[in-house]
């Protein structure tokens, strides 16, 4: 079986996908669904206090039984509200420990900030954290990040959320050859050519939100991309054929009539 | 006494516990305490008794990417 191994855990699905920007919570479970992934991505938030305490929460349909949850630190612009935002969603989920790290450098761009999460990440390993670490495409961090223990290391392809798809395909190469654990292209990624891309070039498994959740029909959008990422992680695995600048015929050129 | 929650002030008796404060918000479903930058651990809500000006934190999951 060509499972995805992260850390302790394996997965069979290659596809990680986020559960922000869906218009309802029956469509985040729907596409979630529709996506084959067993990897969910979500966000930790203040709660809604003394308002609609009854208010659905995303737990309440994405089964924690069934998915592996991904709890991230979207929205923490320095090392120690994304430490404190790990040690809550790891409460919240009963000693969970499998984060997905993003620290943030500054709205505009949402690039990463490399330095505050490598100060976060050596915390978080300490209190013997999985972590995934979300990181700019750059292959001294990326190989940094792997050196002091990061189970995945997650390389942008282009700003979160931009939808433009790999823009610095050099890099993220660089990046998947130095590896020794998972590379997961996170961020960017517009429709399923950029994750059959990102797979082809030897990527470990994508994770995908924006591109799924803001297509005109996200389940449909969903279904795209498990097959884009089975597709491009089964032509990894063949092997493509050399590219020339010249023809080379497929049909024999002997015993052609006259 | 005074308290804050998520940034709001709130008006509560003394001697509340935390277990208390949940059931007076109503509060259902997964979610998780911090309490003046320290994490309440849910085995501890009936023997945590807050104090005058705690910085409370409560938290949930909702969609992200």
């Amino acid at each position: 079986m060509d499972n995805l191994k992260i850390g302790s855990r394996q997965f069979r699905s290659r596809l990680i996908v986020g559960s922000g920007k869906y218009k309802s919570l029956e469509e985040t479970a729907s596409a979630t669904k529709a996506s084959g992934a067993e990897i969910i991505t979500f966000a930790i938030r203040r709660m809604n206090i003394g308002q609609s305490n009854i208010e659905p929460n995303i737990l309440d349909y994405i089964d924690p039984n069934r998915y592996t949850l991904l709890p991230n630190t979207a929205g923490c612009y320095d090392a120690a509200s994304a430490v404190r935002t790990c040690l809550l969603a790891q409460e919240l989920l009963d000693g969970h420990n499998f984060v997905k790290l993003e620290v943030i450098g500054d709205q505009k761009t949402l690039f990463p900030d490399v330095r505050e999460t490598i100060i976060a990440a050596e915390e978080l390993l300490k209190r013997d954290f999985e972590v995934l670490a979300y990181t700019t495409d750059d292959p001294i961090i990326a190989k940094n990040l792997e050196e002091i223990g990061c189970v995945a290391v997650m390389p942008l392809a282009s700003p979160i959320g931009s939808g433009l798809g790999i823009q610095n395909e050099f890099t993220i190469k660089t990046i998947i050859e130095n590896a020794q654990v998972p590379i997961i292209v996170d961020a960017g990624l517009g429709t399923a050519s950029d994750a059959s891309e990102a797979m082809e070039f030897g990527c470990d498994a994508v994770l995908v939100n924006s591109a799924i959740a803001k297509a005109k029909k996200p389940i449909l959008m969903a279904e795209a991309m498990a097959a884009a990422t089975r597709a491009g992680r089964l032509a990894y695995l063949a092997g493509r054929m050399e590219k020339k600048y010249n023809a080379e015929p497929s049909s024999p050129i002997e015993g052609t009539i006259d | 006494m005074n308290i804050s929650i998520n940034g709001i002030e709130k008006k509560i008796e003394n001697d509340l516990f935390v277990s208390g404060l949940i059931t007076e918000l109503k509060l259902t479903g997964k979610f998780a305490i911090e309490i003046n930058g320290e994490i309440v651990p849910r085995s501890c809500y009936l023997e945590t008794i807050l104090k005058e000006n705690d910085q409370i934190e409560i938290v949930s999951a909702v969609g992200g990417g």
